[in-house]
């Protein structure tokens, strides 16, 4: 057997007992799909915690350089499955600035709708997860009941419950339904209660501030170095968002709030994703209130050749810092097509976090990074 | 109970082996009592749970309110394949389920239903109790111990941790009733508190024990927030994830078994067993213990699950002292004047 002598530096000081290695995953109850986790233990101490990605490896990017513009976009649904809009989002921008391409203000407004609906029913899912984790099953069911709500308003606009394909290249596939305005407000009367609910049920439980204060904490110069983003960047108390930073998709039309923590433990990372439901619920009122009258695509061919160049656009996921990076070579195909998961980066950041705390925090900690595989992997 | 069954039994043999018989009977009446409450009591958590979270539980198996489901549960445990992993010690992985449950059905005869439905009214009838009680951590070590799994090893560490840490609590409060009542007869402790002097209204030990009694009893009965051996975010499934068939079912009986078990003896120590308006024992006896049950099956699904050395902390560092507090405080009730052994 070959010894990797910069993994062998980077073991602990030999300890004087016995070491137990335990393999977290990929098959496991709470490893969020397939990750695997090399947990050296002491007792229930973490000495060291290596992620193994790959197991949902699917060459998308590869996929990408065989197909036309307009035929990669439903793939970038699969890529965060939770999360699709925002996925179909970075695409389209990345290949709208590559092509020359302008959206018209209405289909802006309901590419931020969809966004917007999107993010709050991954938040929600991601509470429903952290509390199945931390053994909270009804927080679970309440999560899952009210998600619902909002995959039925993205059932009405899209067709499609979990992979949208809302999205094109020039602007959105449907106008809004009539009535949208009425079930966007309707829902967000429904919400506001139920995250109240959620505060008094779970937030504020004595045994779940335990079980996420002070645990697993990434500093904000620790998550700056790992390129960490999103919620889990605001986590740390960094004010940093995509839709403040660089405006997309007339972003720089509504009024909301960049919620922080103080320092990045696992409650900041929760706390964060519960504001930022209050805050995409103020985008959504603003949004459908003063959505524009006009065309919703812009004609695009079929077999678009952008000028030979390339173009990178990002947007704010649910889950951080969503990039695409497109090469053309003046043919119908992508030269080359590089994606930035934010999911990835946070996975390289797990080593980090999990030294030094126990099995229980693993839960927390990898609970509270909210990371989705089909992003890892890609 | 014997009484009664060997009178039965007398009218057809000799006394001896009527009283073989009796035994005999109870034993069966106990196992079958133990049976049908644990298949009722899977069916209620469920369908508690499922109140709590906006859903209907099993519905489809027996109607009105699926009443069928743990029946169809228990014929698929039994006919499901029964798994002995290759690396496992055969005898410790086979013995440990049957040390969990035995000792959970032994506890069952000295608990008192009525002044008359007690298997074996023991004079001692507390202290057996929390003898066998104690053992059933054993069978879990065992288990996690001997189905070679790293998984199952750490449920099975953590559990031994865990329940001898909170049985000195539990074992205290208890103490300071007995101290209180002046004796370890089930059914003395009962009549202790005739009509309505219940130890939990004995200010200030009662409510105090009670209340250390029921946290100490959660822990032990392994549920939510304390239900660390079997964390299943953490450990899969704690110290029986290699089981499965009936054996895995004999842990799951065990389990509520106990739940059972530590409601009953909360009922009889604390809110005065079968006693009640009417001449109704056995009623009341079940409904204060339903009461209990369904105050744990709330805990359960309202809380989040406790880290292990949070657990820990509440037992050494607030249990423990408390308890001890309680004990003296008893002592003094006792030597002021209130409580303590008649005559």
């Amino acid at each position: 057997m070959t010894v990797d002598y910069e993994v062998q530096e980077m073991l602990p000081e030999p300890h004087e007992f016995h070491e137990l290695e335990l393999n977290m995953g990929p098959q496991h109850p709470s490893t969020h799909g397939v990750l695997r986790l090399l947990l050296t233990l002491d007792s229930e101490v973490i000495l060291k915690a290596q992620p193994h990605i790959g197991y949902l490896h699917r060459s998308f990017e590869k996929f990408a350089e065989g197909m036309t513009y307009t035929q990669f976009l439903p793939y970038t649904d699969r890529l965060d499955y939770v999360s699709a809009i925002t996925n179909e989002f970075g695409y389209c921008l990345a290949a709208e600035k590559l092509a020359g391409i302008e959206v018209p203000r209405r289909a802006q407004y309901l590419r931020v709708i969809a966004a917007e609906l999107q993010r709050i029913a991954s938040h929600l899912l991601f509470v429903a997860t952290f509390g199945n984790d931390l053994a909270a099953v009804t927080v679970f069911l309440y999560g899952f009941r009210d998600r619902e709500r909002v995959i039925d308003i993205l059932d009405s606009l899209s067709g499609q419950r979990l992979t949208y394909h809302y999205l094109r290249l020039g602007g959105v596939m449907a106008d809004a339904v009539p009535g949208l305005d009425r079930k966007v407000l309707d829902l967000v009367d429904y919400l506001i209660p139920r995250l109240d609910e959620l505060d008094e049920l779970f937030t504020n439980n004595v045994i779940f501030r335990r079980r996420t204060e002070n645990v697993g904490i990434l500093t904000a110069e620790q998550a700056l170095d790992f390129g960490v983003s999103g919620p889990n960047l605001r986590g740390s108390g960094v004010a940093w968002d995509v839709r403040k930073a660089d405006p997309y998709s007339s972003y720089q039309d509504f009024e909301f709030d960049v919620p922080t923590g103080r320092q990045g433990d696992c409650f900041d990372r929760y706390a964060v994703r519960i504001e930022e439901m209050r805050q995409s619920l103020r985008i959504l009122k603003q949004a459908v209130e003063g959505l524009p009258e006009g065309e919703i695509r812009t004609k695009v061919s079929r077999n678009l050749k952008p000028p030979a160049g390339e173009a990178y656009a990002h947007v704010e996921g649910a889950r951080g810092d969503v990039g695409f990076f497109l090469i053309s070579d003046g043919s119908t195909n992508p030269y080359r097509l590089k994606i930035r998961g934010p999911s990835f980066i946070h996975t390289m950041a797990l080593e980090t976090i999990l030294k030094g705390w126990k099995i229980a925090d693993v839960i927390a900690v990898l609970g509270s990074i909210d990371i989705v595989l089909g992003e890892v992997d890609r | 109970m014997t009484d009664l069954f060997q009178r039965l039994w007398g009218h057809f043999f000799g006394p001896k082996v009527s009283l073989v018989l009796a035994y005999l009977t109870d034993a069966v009446a106990i196992l079958v009592f133990i049976l049908l409450t644990v298949m009722f009591l899977i069916w209620l958590e469920r369908k508690v749970a499922a109140r709590f979270q906006n859903r209907l539980g099993p519905m489809r198996v027996g109607r009105p309110h699926g009443w069928l489901q743990s029946v169809a549960d228990v014929l698929k445990l039994l006919l499901k394949e029964d798994v002995i992993p290759t690396k496992a010690d055969r005898w410790v992985f086979t013995l440990a389920p049957i040390v969990v449950v035995v000792p959970a059905i032994l506890i069952w005869v000295c608990i008192p239903f009525s002044r008359n439905l007690v298997a074996k009214d023991l004079n001692i009838g507390i202290f057996y109790i929390i003898s066998l009680a104690s053992l059933g951590v054993l069978g879990i070590i065992m288990g996690g111990w001997a189905a070679n799994n790293k998984y199952t090893l750490i449920g099975g560490l953590r559990s031994a941790a865990q329940m001898i840490s909170y049985e000195i609590p539990l074992v205290l409060s208890v103490v300071a009733v007995v101290v209180l009542a002046g004796t370890m007869d089930m059914n003395g402790l009962v009549a202790r508190q005739a009509p309505y002097r219940w130890f939990v209204f004995w200010v200030p030990v009662g409510p105090l024990a009670f209340l250390i009694y029921l946290t100490a009893a959660v822990a032990e009965t392994n549920r939510v927030p304390f239900d660390l051996p079997e964390a299943e975010s953490e450990l899969v499934s704690g110290f029986h994830t290699e089981y499965s068939g009936m054996k895995f079912g004999f842990f799951f009986l065990a389990e509520f078994t106990n739940m059972f078990a530590v409601s009953a003896i909360a009922t009889t120590l604390f809110l005065g067993g079968w006693l009640g308006p009417g001449n109704l024992g056995p009623l009341w006896f079940l409904i204060k213990t339903y009461a209990i049950v369904f105050f744990i099956m709330w805990l359960r699904w309202t809380l989040p699950r406790v880290r292990g050395d949070q657990l820990m902390k509440l037992a050494w560092k607030v249990l423990l002292p408390s308890s001890l507090v309680v004990l003296f405080l008893a002592s003094v009730m006792v030597a002021v004047g209130f409580g303590g052994a008649r005559g």
